[in-house]
């Protein structure tokens, strides 16, 4: 069934577009975008297909949300999230296109998980799921994975994500190595010597709860290496989670020198800082942590200069196994799908960005990193869209959650702009009941 | 006059009014330890359970006796610090244990934070006995009903603290209390062991142990961790008993009629020389006594009237 | 507001307190065995002034204690407030002793069940008598005084006040009637 998409503000920053504008999806693709486009096309005949008509007036039209850090936790740990799962909040929360990383059980370092990631997404058949595999072994910082098979088998990078690639003679090869597959590393930049034992960001707040801290520097400690190497190999690394002025300052002045680095943060980081910590709730525990409000200002200042060039969820689904219990044994991790981009309107709100912006962040150059030929409503494209009343309040109930975990800390939060329909590859996959 | 509070979590949380409520009610309990029948029937009826997570008999003998002595029934559970023993959660433990109708839960925690995440799920009053580096608010007013017995005051009084700052509820406790009561506190130890930004709650810092200690009227040694040695907080116990043990020469530099007060267990000759610790301005055993008064003022006032 | 009537002035109280005294020694032959135990606070105040009292007449030294009966209440489980405690201090012990219980205002007689069950915490006293300024009748348990400085007939809603205090002249018993 073609689809026809009338009378929204369409913000596409791939084509520099933000306009009350119509869009034409016919067999999954973008075919048409003007204004006031016949519901039958230019050729309407009687044996045309039957069309639907989507009303967005008052609502904004986008391409397909991309989020590039997600993780699924299928294979190994479906109590938490499935592919299915998972996906089903991606589309809830108008992500049409989702990145997973490999802490999996298995890990996922071979073409077999890989394979497996893929094939489940496909029977699920909800939003395109792209498989991040890991860099080493095991993750165990050791020797490299196969990256060549891995491409092949679907990998759209690699990352230890979770753990971070300790030794720099590692990361040096798989950055090398990598560049020539033409796919990114993304990096969890964490000096683990620094930040051992850590519990959260170090500071007043630490100092107050007797929490052990997790200090800026082991963030920044290894944005620096990753960026020298980055430099001196020609490579493009990818900075994951950032979450800490220092670092924000080393990538903007790498950039400046025409390091290959780029960068996301999540909306955590923007939207909480240190001090939500006081009352030991386990559901902000995160790593990187929630930083003070000088990095939650310095983050900000980051994405509205471009230094941040993507908004990522870090979507870490954790059961209540993992998170009803003592701060100190709470597993890191909090879920994102469906709040992140209600959340990170807000930047708009706060003139931090402006929405062509906020799509570009949340879809276009997340897409770019990762070579995706997604984020674009040009015609030609495959139809992912994102269609949101920006308007709309809503209240934050994570009982509602299609996710399969609740460690959301922003339950109970208000917020404003809501997803009224979720398009992938032209099919309405998600719509707002409420 | 009762607690406005469900639960004694912190000093943090402890308004001035607050603390001197606890202290003067500890004062009047005083007398009934120093009676031949050492027990009140004010608590008859009341449950206290004493879970602890961490093994610590002094802290524990204390509250089972402050109960005891008020009547209340004492049911102590102690466990092994375990994050999860067969799949239960430790909210999965508090409701069970809120099941069973106590009254008061008194928790020692290894993890910081696991009393305010108790009290959250527990009707009961929840009394912190300690959680990680966090708070020790026991410990705390018994140190300042200690000063106040000893001092008849504890505004304007320069306290030291001494030892690992970093790692040590004892110090937080103390800090928060003592400040708010209108003492000058300071704090000494290695730099390794002072947590950042300390300064900003309102004391002064020093890594020279003469310069913590000069002019004090108060001195608070803290115990130090031997398994501290292995994380490079500091490179062995003979050089920590060098730099910032306190023996009778350092003791010297402070007021004269300094009191010396020590949270146990000690560690005779690693932050304390023995003969400190049994020298006249030792308060340490007073410290103990007044740990009994303090609970049960706490007990008593935390007690009945929904 | 509260009207409020004097019904005991200085003189009056000092007058109750030195008949009191006599009856003391009259009923107990002496001082011989005898205590006297003021419970706090108004009680305490009192107690002091029959034993200067007495030790003037007698010429001798009566021991006195201080009795606080907070911890033996019968509704601090059920009240939502905690009175402020006050010190106890019987720095003797009271086996085989005579102990004269003073209180300003007997009324329910509450707090004497619970200064009885303290005292027994103390010791074994051959007995105990009970010396009280005011009687206001109301009794909820089976008590009587066995010294009375002025029986007050009062009703429910009015409060008695017994101030003394170490001004004796400002002494006085008032009556105030909660309007």
């Amino acid at each position: 069934m073609n689809l026809l998409i009338k009378g929204g503000r369409v913000v596409d920053p791939s084509q520099e577009l933000d306009a009350k504008m119509d869009i034409l999806v016919e067999n999954g693709k973008i075919s048409k975008i003007g204004k006031d486009l016949p519901a039958g096309g230019a050729k309407a005949s009687r044996k045309a297909p039957a069309i639907q008509v989507l009303d967005a007036h008052n609502l904004l039209v986008l391409p397909g949300l991309v989020d590039m850090h997600t993780h699924l936790r299928e294979p190994g740990y479906e109590y938490k999230e499935t592919i299915e799962t998972g996906s089903e909040a991606a589309l809830a929360g108008g992500f049409t296109s989702i990145a997973c990383m490999p802490n999996t059980d298995p890990i996922n370092d071979n073409r077999s998980v890989t394979e497996f990631i893929i094939r489940q997404a496909v029977k699920c058949g909800l939003v395109n799921v792209y498989p991040v595999a890991a860099v080493s072994k095991g993750s165990e910082g050791k020797g490299l994975t196969e990256f060549g098979d891995l491409v092949e088998a679907g990998a759209v990078a690699f990352s230890d994500d979770g753990k971070p690639v300790m030794t720099g003679g590692l990361m040096r090869r798989a950055l090398e190595y990598a560049g020539s597959f033409g796919v990114p590393i993304i990096s969890h930049c964490e000096d683990a010597t620094l930040s051992a034992g850590g519990l959260m960001n170090e500071g007043l707040t630490s100092t107050e709860l007797g929490l052990p801290g997790i200090p800026s520097i082991s963030e920044e400690v290894m944005v620096a290496r990753d960026i020298l190497i980055a430099g001196y190999t020609e490579a493009a690394v990818h900075i994951a989670h950032v979450s800490t002025a220092g670092s924000v300052d080393l990538i903007r002045e790498a950039k400046k020198r025409g390091v290959r680095v780029t960068a996301e943060t999540a909306p955590h980081y923007f939207c909480l800082s240190e001090e939500a910590l006081t009352e030991f709730d386990t559901r902000l525990k995160m790593n990187p942590p929630l930083r003070s409000v000088g990095d939650v200002a310095a983050i900000k200042k980051g994405l509205w200069d471009g230094t941040l060039d993507a908004i990522a969820t870090d979507h870490a689904p954790q059961s209540s196994i993992e998170k009803e219990v003592e701060f100190e044994y709470a597993a890191n991790g909090i879920i994102g799908l469906e709040t992140s981009l209600a959340l990170s309107l807000r930047l708009v709100a706060e003139d931090v960005l402006t929405l062509p912006q906020l799509v570009e962040k949340m879809s276009l150059n997340p897409a770019k990193i990762l070579r995706l030929n997604k984020g674009t409503l040009k015609p030609g494209a495959d139809a992912d869209i994102t269609i949101v009343d920006p308007e709309k309040a809503w209240t934050v109930d994570v009982k509602k959650f299609r996710s399969k975990s609740r460690n959301s800390p922003f339950g109970g939060w208000q917020l404003k702009g809501k997803v009224i329909h979720t398009i992938v590859g032209g099919t309405v996959k998600y719509s707002n009941k409420e | 006059m009762k607690l406005a509070r469900k639960d004694i979590l912190g000093i943090r949380d402890l308004a001035v009014e607050e603390i001197n409520l606890i202290l003067d009610t500890a004062e009047s309990f005083i007398e009934v330890s120093t009676r031949e029948i050492k027990k009140v029937p004010t608590l008859r009826g009341v449950t206290v359970m004493n879970l602890f997570y961490e093994p610590s008999t002094r802290t524990r003998t204390s509250f089972e006796i402050a109960a005891k002595r008020l009547s209340a029934d004492t049911i102590n559970i102690s466990t092994a610090t375990s994050s999860v023993v067969k799949g239960e959660t430790f909210i999965d433990t508090a409701k069970n244990l809120e099941a069973m109708n106590p009254d008061i839960i008194v928790l020692r925690h290894s993890a910081a934070g696991a009393p305010h995440m108790l009290s959250r799920v527990v009707r009961q009053s929840v009394i912190n006995a300690g959680d990680g580096a966090h708070e020790h608010p026991t410990q705390a007013l018994l140190d300042m009903m200690t000063i106040r017995e000893k001092k008849k005051r504890i505004a304007g009084l320069k306290v030291s603290i001494v030892g690992d700052i970093a790692h040590s509820r004892v110090a937080r406790s103390n800090i928060y209390g003592l400040t708010k009561m209108g003492a000058k506190v300071t704090v000494g130890g290695p730099s390794t062991m002072m947590p950042r930004f300390i300064d900003r709650l309102g004391v002064e810092v020093h890594h020279h142990v003469d310069d913590a200690i000069r002019d004090a009227d108060i001195i608070m040694m803290l115990r130090i961790q031997t398994e501290r040695q292995d994380m490079s907080v500091f490179p062995s116990l003979r050089e920590y008993a060098n730099l910032f043990g306190l023996n009778r020469k350092r003791v010297a530099l402070a007021k004269e009629d300094v009191i010396i007060m020590h949270p146990g267990p000690m560690n005779r000759g690693v932050e304390i020389s023995p003969d400190v610790a049994d020298g006249p301005y030792s308060v340490i055993l007073d410290q103990v006594t007044n740990g009994v008064a303090v609970r049960m003022a706490l007990l008593y006032l935390l007690s009945g009237g929904n | 507001m509260s009207k409020k009537r004097v019904v005991m002035d200085s003189a009056g109280i000092d007058r109750s307190l030195t008949r009191i005294s006599y009856e003391i020694l009259e009923k107990n032959k002496g001082v011989e065995d005898l205590v006297i135990i003021g419970i706090q606070k108004g009680g305490v105040f009192l107690a002091e002034r029959i034993r200067e009292k007495i030790c003037r007449i007698e010429d001798t030294k009566v021991p006195m204690g201080k009795l606080d009966i907070t911890l033996y209440r019968d509704d601090l489980l059920t009240s939502s407030k905690k009175p402020r405690m006050g010190k106890t201090d019987i720095p003797f012990s009271l086996d085989n002793k005579k102990v004269v219980l003073v209180d300003d205002v007997l009324f329910t007689g509450r707090t004497i069940r619970a200064a009885m069950d303290a005292l027994i915490d103390f010791g074994r006293p051959k007995l105990i008598q009970l010396a009280v300024l005011i009687d206001r009748g109301h009794r909820e348990l089976p008590i009587r005084a066995d010294f009375v400085g002025k029986n007050l007939p009062s009703s429910l809603w009015e409060e008695v006040n017994v101030s003394v205090s170490t001004d004796k002249a400002k002494d006085e018993v008032v009556i105030l009637e909660n309007a």
